[in-house]
């Protein structure tokens, strides 16, 4: 069993706001399904590769260049924003305090 | 026009013959909606504006005498967490409900390029996570067949809009199963295509190195028509494969035919009456010349937990950008507002925006990454991950394609599983290894256990979607 801590500790991680009653469901919840987990220790993974996806994956980017089409798409964008000022996305203060 | 018997082709002949028109077709079809809709819950949203609007566009093109493409006029509708420019997409999350789409989805582009009709949005899990659509915010979709059971998930909606006739065609997405269960359960065709055949952009991430669009219809044939209209590379994904490289059509005899039966899908828990009907199923291609061989996948077992640790993992990284700051559901938005800093406006944003299912993913994901137990869950299950996929390239050296029952069970009850996560979780384990190994798969509905549905899965190797398909089209010829 997780403890109750170990809940609210990866609640933060997460930035995830959690109820004292969620904390409590989940406690109990993800310990049974971390303890379900426990079945593949049985399995011998030693010289295995792990695998991240079924095709090779590789990185790539588009040029880099500023379009008319590009600014009218941002509008739309902006629109979508919860608080702006000045055509910019506002946010509240990162630090503590005032 | 026979609206319940209405395919892709029939509807093409009848534009052609002007049985009827495009806007009549469109018209019959949200009328049925309307009318039929209420108890079953498919559509989240209807686009009917413009949904009139491109049916009178293809009446006009036939009008002039034009060629049009066999998808012109073919009234469907789209899994709500693909984008329609201009249409909400809310992913059945509260975190979404207000969110409008700024941009086409690269499938829905070209089903609009191709001249379908989109009727509108259809119901889903919570960011498609669940296997029975009670994820929903907005509410459960109920399964056309009995209203009392679900219609499967988390593609809900767009199964239970093509089995109640209120649409020709539908997308969908599948991570673990969410084309094809929900298409068992209401009794029609769904393709899981390769991952990298179908372009990903504009479907709302969920498990990036799982996720893969589909669709879903009445019969085979349509699948692979609308398969086709949407495969292919598109520059925005850069996980889609370019078709002329590495997606062949091969031509294949029945008669030569290798099927392969991995035991470990015929054990206990499944259904009897499942196992009757996949069985006879199976019986029917044996009598076609085909050879049945039975295969082992021996990893099956740890298919469920590996992917359980993965797909939360994925998740709990693709869902951080739901951060209350940058687009929808944002508590800085509230006037009572009390948060005093950044890091509030996330706490509340996301406790409020994301629903029980969706807050038990990103806990499990954020804990099998975090400090201390990447190794022993996320590293782990990727080894696995590994194995699991060796299994199948093993069986395909033996067999062209392999069945199995979609699913242990037909459609349960409204309300049956939703207490407890891991018995929701334990009904996608006959289609999770699809996905963990990237591979091509169809469920096909082949009879009925009871009143309700069952369906085969038949899987191919990657790329091979054409002959998985016209493995399908067997069934009922023969």
């Amino acid at each position: 069993m997780i403890t109750k801590e170990e809940v609210k500790k990866v609640a933060k991680l997460a930035r995830l706001g959690l109820t004292e009653k969620e904390i409590v469901k989940y406690q109990k919840e993800l310990s049974a399904i971390l303890g379900y987990f426990e079945k593949l220790k049985e399995i011998d993974v030693s010289g295995v590769e792990p695998m991240s996806h079924s095709v090779r994956v590789e990185n790539v980017m588009r040029v880099d260049v500023a379009s008319e089409k590009r600014k009218a798409k941002s509008a739309q964008l902006t629109e979508l924003m919860p608080e702006t000022k000045n055509g910019y996305l506002k946010v509240k203060s990162i630090l503590n305090g005032h | 026009m026979d609206i319940e018997n209405l395919t892709i082709n029939k509807i093409h002949q009848g534009l052609a013959s002007k049985e009827f028109s495009a806007l009549e077709l469109a018209q019959a079809h949200l009328a049925r909606i309307e009318k039929n809709d209420k108890g079953i819950f498919s559509f989240l949203t209807l686009a009917k504006e413009q949904a009139l609007w491109q049916a009178k566009a293809v009446d006009k093109l036939l009008a002039q005498g034009s060629q049009v493409s066999l998808l012109a006029g073919v009234p469907c509708a789209v899994k709500d967490n693909m984008m329609v420019e201009n249409v909400k997409c809310t992913a059945g999350s509260r975190m979404l409900e207000n969110y409008v789409a700024p941009y086409d989805a690269t499938t829905v582009k070209e089903l609009k390029d191709a001249g379908a009709v989109i009727l509108g949005k259809t119901n889903l899990d919570e960011f498609a996570m669940g296997s029975s659509t009670e994820n929903s915010a907005f509410g459960p979709t109920k399964n056309p067949h009995d209203l009392k059971r679900v219609a499967g998930g988390s593609s809900g909606g767009s199964a239970a809009a093509v089995a109640a006739n209120m649409a020709v065609f539908s997308l969908g997405s599948d991570t673990g199963g969410s084309i094809r269960l929900p298409s068992s359960f209401c009794g029609v065709v769904g393709l899981k295509p390769t991952y990298g055949a179908v372009s990903r952009y504009g479907l709302i991430a969920f498990a990036s190195s799982f996720d893969q669009i589909g669709p879903l219809a009445k019969t085979v044939e349509d699948c692979q028509i609308v398969f086709d209209a949407i495969k292919g590379r598109d520059e925005k994904d850069s996980t889609s494969v370019n078709p002329k490289s590495q997606i062949p059509n091969p031509k294949f005899e029945i008669r030569n035919l290798k099927i392969g039966v991995p035991k470990e899908y015929f054990v206990e828990g499944t259904d009897p009456g499942v196992e009757k009907v996949i069985k006879a199923a199976i019986k029917k291609y044996e009598d076609m010349g085909t050879e049945i061989i039975q295969v082992s996948l021996p990893h099956t077992e740890y298919a469920l937990a590996c992917y359980y640790i993965i797909v939360p993992s994925e998740a709990s990284a693709n869902l951080a950008r739901y951060d209350g700051v940058k687009y929808g559901h944002s508590e800085a938005k509230d006037a009572k507002r009390k948060e005093k800093n950044l890091l509030d406006v996330y706490l509340q944003s996301r406790e409020k925006g994301f629903g029980a299912e969706v807050k038990r993913r990103i806990m499990l994901g954020t804990y099998a990454l975090s400090a201390g137990y990447y190794d022993a869950y996320y590293l782990r299950a990727q080894k696995v991950r590994q194995l699991i996929k060796q299994d199948f390239d093993n069986a395909f050296g033996k067999v062209d394609v392999i069945f199995t029952p979609t699913s242990p069970t037909t459609a349960f009850r409204l309300g049956e599983k939703t207490d407890d996560p891991l018995t929701m979780y334990l009904a996608d384990i006959f289609t999770v290894s699809v996905n963990l190994a990237g591979l091509p798969a169809l469920s096909l509905p082949v009879g009925k256990a009871g009143n309700l549905p069952v369906g085969l899965q038949i899987i191919g190797r990657p790329f091979e979607e054409h002959k998985i398909l016209e493995v399908g089209k067997k069934y009922h010829v023969a």
